[in-house]
C-alpha cells in the first residue's frame, strides 16, 4: 500500500475522521463508491467505545498497514467482528455450551469456556487493559506499537494472567475473527473492497474455472468478485 | 403421551447416502418407507444456488450445513481414566445433518477397500502370524469377502458415477489405474477427471520416486451421465467451493444429485424432516422392535410404528442409538463383554504443503475430489515386520480448496501475525500444493463408544461419549507417511514446506477427517461383534445398522464406497431373504 495507507491508519486511530482526505486517491472503484463504508462513519453495534478502542488497535497490530497489501484497518476488519460478535457466532449459537466446564482443560479438547465469544471480548478486553495500565500505565490502545506488539505476544503465550478467560484463548479468538474479517466476503462487513482477496490473488465468489484445469502454470488474469455482485 | 403415526413397512432414520439408497432398493420391493431426518430440507436450488453457496465464512468456518453442537454432540477423552469433555465446537471431524447427510457436503473420493482389509485377521495371521498382533489391538474380519461384495461396489459406483480409471479389470493391470487395486467388474462410469498442475507435477515426481500414480476415483462428474435411477450428472467445472459446500452445479455425486428426485417420485415413500429419531421401541420381549419415537419441529413425541427400523443415522448416531435403545449389550473395556461400542477407530491423516515461489498453481481452481494419488504404500503392499507397525496408506496430491481463511498453507517458521504474516501471505498464496496422506487406523480395546454419565443433549439423552486416542502403531505410520512425503519435496525442488501429522495425542480442533469408524460392527460372531455380517442387529432382528459403525477397524480409504456397498448388500438380505421369513439371518 502507499503511504496514503499508513496516514488514514493514524487518523483513524487517533479518532480524527476526515471525509475529504479519504476521497482522495488511491482507492479501489469499489471503495470510492462506498464513501460512507468506513470505520468512522460506523457505529458499533456490539462493542463499547473502550472496547472498540481496543480492537480497531489490537486489530492494526495484528494486520498492520505497512508494507505490501491492505491492513486490518483499510479492510474494516474491527467492523465484521463487532457484526460477528453482535450475531450467531458472538451467542455461540451453534456450540454446545452446557456446563459443567472445565477451562483448565487440555487445548486439545477445544473450547470449553462457559462464555459465548461476545461475554469472551467483554470480560477480556478490560483485564487487557487493565494489565496494560498496570505494567505501562496506558490502555492498550495508548500504547505505542512496540509495546502492543509486546502485549500481544504476552497473550499470544499467557504469560498475561487474565483472571476471567485464558489469554492464550482470548487471543487465539481474536486472531482467528481478525483473519475472517480480513478474507470472508465483504458481506459481512470486512474485506471491504475486496482488498485482501486482490492482495494475494484470490478470485472471491467466481466459482466456474472448467478452463483453467489444464492451463499449467499460468496466472489467473481476473480479480475477484463477490457475492453481493461487487467487482475489483 | 406421544402422538401415535400409520404404521408403515420400514422407517429409515436418517437421509444421507444410506438412508436414500435403502429408500429406492426397499420402495422397488414394494414396501411402504417413511423416512425421518433431523435437520432440514436441503435441495440443489436454493440450498446450494450460485452466488450465496460461495461462501468460505458460512459453510466452512462456520459449518453451516453441519451437525450443531448445541443440538447433538459428542464428549471425549483419551483414555478411561480422563473425565470425557464435550466437543462443544466442531474440529476434528464434521458430521452432516439435513437431507443428504454428509454426502451433500463431502469430496466425492469415491474408493474400494483393499480386499486384504475386510478379512485383516486372517490375512495378518496367514502372512505374519498372530504374535505380530500387540494384545490390545482387536483387528477382526468383516465377514463380508471383496469378491461377495464386488457387485455391491460396481453398483454403487454406477449410481454414484464416479470418474476414474480402473487399474484391475477383471484381473487384468490396466495402464493408469491403480495396479495394486482388487479386481473390479467394470471400468468407472466416467473417465477420469483433467487434473490440475499440482497433480501433473504430484505424478511426475510419484514415477520418478518409482510410484505408480493413478487418478483419484471422483464423485465430480467429468462428463455428462446418466445413472441408473434415472439421475443426471454435468460436468465439474472446479468452481472450488465442494468440501463442506453443496454443488452449485449439479456435478457432485450427492443423495440429491443421484437419488432423492428420483425417490421423491415413488407414491410409496414419504419423507419428514426436522424430526429426531430419540429411541428404537422394543417389544416387550426385546426380539423386535415396534418402530421408532421421534421429536418433530415442535419438540413434540411422535411414535412411529414399523416393520423395520434402518439405522442411516451416521456411524456415531447409529450407535448411540443402540446404546439409548437398548439394542444389543453394551460394550465394557474392563471384560471385553458386550459388543455396541466396541473398536472405535478414526483415520490416520496428515499433510505436508512443498512451496515453489516460480509456479502458479491457482488453488481455487478444485474439484472435492482432484488429484492423483498412489497406492504402492497400500496396507497390502506393506511388510508390518519390517516396518514396526501394522497398516499402510496412500498420498496423493489435492486441489480442491484454496479458500484463504481456513486453507492458506504457509512455510513452517512463519509468524501467525503482524506484517511478517501479512508478507507471507502475499507472497506464497497460489504457491503451494498439498500432499495429503489417508492412512489405516487399528483398533484397541480400550478405544471405544458408550454413553457419557454427565453431559446430555437438549432430549435429556446422554451424549455419547468417545473414548480414543493415537497409539504408537498409528504415530510410527503417520511419521513414515511424512518422510516419503519430505522425499516428494525433495525431488520436486520445493523451496520451502510445512506439514501436519499427528505426533502426540489426539487433537479434537484440527479438521482430519468425517471418518469416524466402528463402534457398532459386523461380523460372524455375537460376540464381538453388534450386527452380522447382514448388517442386521444380533439381538433386535428387525434393526439394520448400514454405514461407518459396521467397520472393525479402518482400512485406508474413504469410507464411502464401502459404506455404500454394504448398504446394496444388506438391501439385498433383507428384499431377497429377510421380508419373506423375518428372523434373525445368523
Ligand atoms: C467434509 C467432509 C468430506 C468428506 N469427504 C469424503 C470423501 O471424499 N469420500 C468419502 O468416502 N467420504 C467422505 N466423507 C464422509 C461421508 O460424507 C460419509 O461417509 C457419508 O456421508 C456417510 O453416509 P451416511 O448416510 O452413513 O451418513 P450421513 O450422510 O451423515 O447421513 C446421516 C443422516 O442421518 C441424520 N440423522 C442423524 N441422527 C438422526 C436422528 N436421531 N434422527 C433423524 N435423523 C438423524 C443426519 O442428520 C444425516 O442427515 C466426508 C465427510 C465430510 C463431513
Ligand atoms: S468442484 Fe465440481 S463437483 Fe464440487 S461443488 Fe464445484 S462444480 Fe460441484
Amino acid at each position: 500500500m502507499t503511504d496514503f495507507a499508513i496516514d488514514r491508519r493514524d487518523l483513524l486511530l487517533n479518532g480524527v475522521a476526515s471525509v475529504a482526505i479519504l476521497a482522495l486517491g488511491g482507492l479501489a472503484p469499489a471503495m470510492a463508491q462506498a464513501g460512507p463504508d468506513t470505520l468512522e462513519n460506523y457505529k458499533p453495534v456490539y462493542f463499547d467505545a473502550a472496547e472498540w478502542a481496543f480492537v480497531m488497535a489490537a486489530t492494526d497490530r495484528l494486520i498492520p498497514a505497512d508494507g505490501e497489501g491492505p491492513g486490518a484497518l483499510a479492510t474494516l476488519v474491527p467492523r465484521f467482528i463487532d457484526r460477528q460478535l453482535a450475531g450467531d457466532f458472538g451467542k455461540a449459537s451453534r456450540w454446545y455450551m452446557q456446563g459443567p466446564h472445565d477451562p483448565d482443560a487440555s487445548p486439545l479438547f477445544g473450547f470449553q469456556l462457559a462464555q459465548t465469544p461476545a461475554e469472551i471480548y467483554r470480560i477480556a478486553i478490560p483485564e487487557v487493559d487493565a494489565h496494560c495500565r498496570t505494567t505501562y500505565g496506558e490502555t492498550f490502545a495508548a500504547l505505542s506499537d512496540a509495546d502492543k506488539d509486546a502485549v500481544l505476544h504476552d497473550l499470544e503465550t499467557g504469560e498475561v494472567d487474565l483472571k476471567t478467560v485464558p489469554a492464550a484463548d482470548f487471543f487465539a479468538m481474536l486472531l482467528a475473527n481478525t483473519k475472517e474479517g480480513y478474507f470472508a466476503d465483504p458481506r459481512y462487513g470486512g474485506n471491504h473492497g475486496m482488498q485482501a482477496w486482490t492482495y494475494i490473488g484470490f478470485p472471491g465468489a467466481r466459482a466456474s474455472f472448467r478452463e483453467w484445469v489444464g492451463q499449467q502454470n499460468t496466472p489467473y488474469p481476473l480479480g475477484p468478485v463477490s457475492i453481493g455482485g461487487e467487482r475489483a | 403421551m406421544a402422538r401415535t403415526q400409520k404404521k408403515v413397512d420400514a422407517v429409515i432414520v436418517g437421509l444421507g447416502w444410506v438412508g436414500s439408497v435403502m429408500a429406492m432398493e426397499l420402495t422397488a420391493a414394494g414396501l411402504d418407507v417413511v423416512a425421518l431426518e433431523r435437520g432440514p430440507d436441503r435441495k440443489t436450488v436454493p440450498t446450494f444456488a450460485y452466488p450465496k453457496i460461495a461462501d468460505e465464512l458460512r459453510y466452512a468456518v462456520r459449518y453451516e450445513l453441519m451437525q450443531r453442537p448445541a443440538d447433538s454432540t459428542v464428549t471425549i477423552r483419551h483414555n478411561t481414566g480422563q473425565t470425557a469433555l464435550p466437543y462443544r465446537r466442531l474440529g476434528s471431524f464434521l458430521p452432516g445433518t439435513g437431507v443428504g447427510g454428509a454426502g451433500a457436503h463431502w469430496n466425492g473420493l469415491l474408493w474400494r477397500p483393499n480386499a486384504e482389509e475386510l478379512r485383516l485377521k486372517s490375512y495378518i495371521d496367514e502372512r505374519f502370524g498372530a504374535d505380530i498382533i500387540p494384545d490390545d489391538m482387536t483387528i477382526q474380519d468383516f465377514g463380508v469377502d471383496y469378491d461377495e461384495l464386488e457387485p455391491y461396489f460396481d453398483r454403487f459406483e454406477k449410481i454414484v458415477g464416479v470418474s476414474g480409471k480402473a487399474g484391475n479389470l477383471n484381473g487384468a493391470i490396466m495402464d493408469g489405474g491403480n495396479p495394486f487395486e482388487a479386481p473390479r467388474a467394470s471400468e468407472y462410469p466416467m473417465p477420469p477427471l483433467e487434473q490440475t498442475y499440482d497433480a501433473v507435477l504430484f505424478a511426475e515426481a510419484a514415477r520418478n520416486l518409482g510410484y505408480h500414480p493413478f487418478p483419484k476415483p471422483a464423485a465430480n462428474a467429468s462428463q455428462v451421465y446418466t445413472n441408473p435411477y434415472g439421475m443426471q450428472l454435468g460436468p465439474c467445472n472446479y468452481c472450488g467451493f465442494c468440501e463442506r459446500f453443496g454443488c452449485l452445479n449439479y456435478s457432485k455425486s450427492s443423495p440429491q444429485t443421484c437419488v432423492l428426485d428420483a425417490l421423491y417420485q415413488r407414491q410409496n415413500f414419504e419423507y419428514r424432516t426436522n424430526a429426531t429419531v430419540l429411541k428404537v421401541e422394543l417389544a416387550p420381549d426385546g426380539k423386535t422392535a415396534t418402530g421408532v419415537t421421534y421429536a418433530d419441529a415442535k419438540g413434540e413425541e411422535v411414535f412411529q410404528p414399523a416393520d423395520l427400523v434402518i439405522l442411516a443415522a451416521f456411524q456415531l448416531n447409529n450407535v448411540h442409538l443402540m446404546l439409548l435403545s437398548g439394542i444389543g449389550p453394551p460394550y465394557d473395556p474392563a471384560t471385553g463383554a458386550g459388543a455396541v461400542g466396541r473398536n472405535y477407530a478414526y483415520q490416520m491423516t496428515g499433510a505436508t504443503s512443498l512451496f515453489f515461489k516460480n509456479i502458479d498453481f491457482n488453488p481455487f481452481v478444485g474439484a472435492g475430489a482432484n488429484g492423483v494419488a498412489f497406492a504402492d504404500l497400500a496396507l497390502s503392499q506393506m511388510d508390518f515386520a519390517k516396518n514396526g507397525f501394522i497398516g499402510g496408506g496412500y498420498q496423493s496430491s489435492q486441489q480442491t480448496n484454496g479458500q484463504p481463511i481456513h486453507h492458506l498453507p504457509l512455510p513452517d517458521g512463519t509468524p501467525a501475525w503482524g506484517a511478517g504474516w501479512k508478507k507471507a501471505v502475499g507472497e506464497h498464496y497460489g504457491h503451494s500444493m498439498d500432499i495429503v496422506l489417508q492412512s489405516t487406523n487399528m483398533p484397541y480395546r480400550d478405544a471405544y463408544l458408550d454413553l457419557d454419565p454427565t453431559y446430555r443433549d437438549p432430549f435429556g439423552r446422554p451424549l455419547l461419549r468417545m473414548t480414543f486416542d493415537w497409539r504408537p502403531n498409528e504415530l510410527k505410520q503417520a511419521q513414515f507417511f511424512k518422510e516419503k512425503a519430505a522425499e516428494f519435496g525433495r525431488e520436486m525442488g520445493a523451496d520451502a514446506s510445512s506439514s501436519f501429522y499427528p505426533d502426540g495425542h489426539y487433537d479434537t480442533r484440527v479438521y482430519q477427517s468425517t471418518h469416524t469408524v466402528g463402534g457398532a460392527i459386523m461380523g460372524t460372531d455375537r460376540q464381538t461383534s453388534a450386527i452380522n455380517r447382514y448388517l442386521q442387529s444380533w439381538d433386535v432382528h428387525n434393526v439394520f445398522a448400514p454405514g461407518a459403525n459396521a467397520f472393525p477397524q479402518n482400512f485406508e480409504y474413504n469410507p464411502t464406497g464401502m459404506i455404500g456397498a454394504l448398504t446394496l448388500w444388506a438391501a439385498r438380505a433383507i428384499r431377497e431373504d429377510y421380508l419373506a421369513n423375518p428372523r434373525p439371518l445368523m
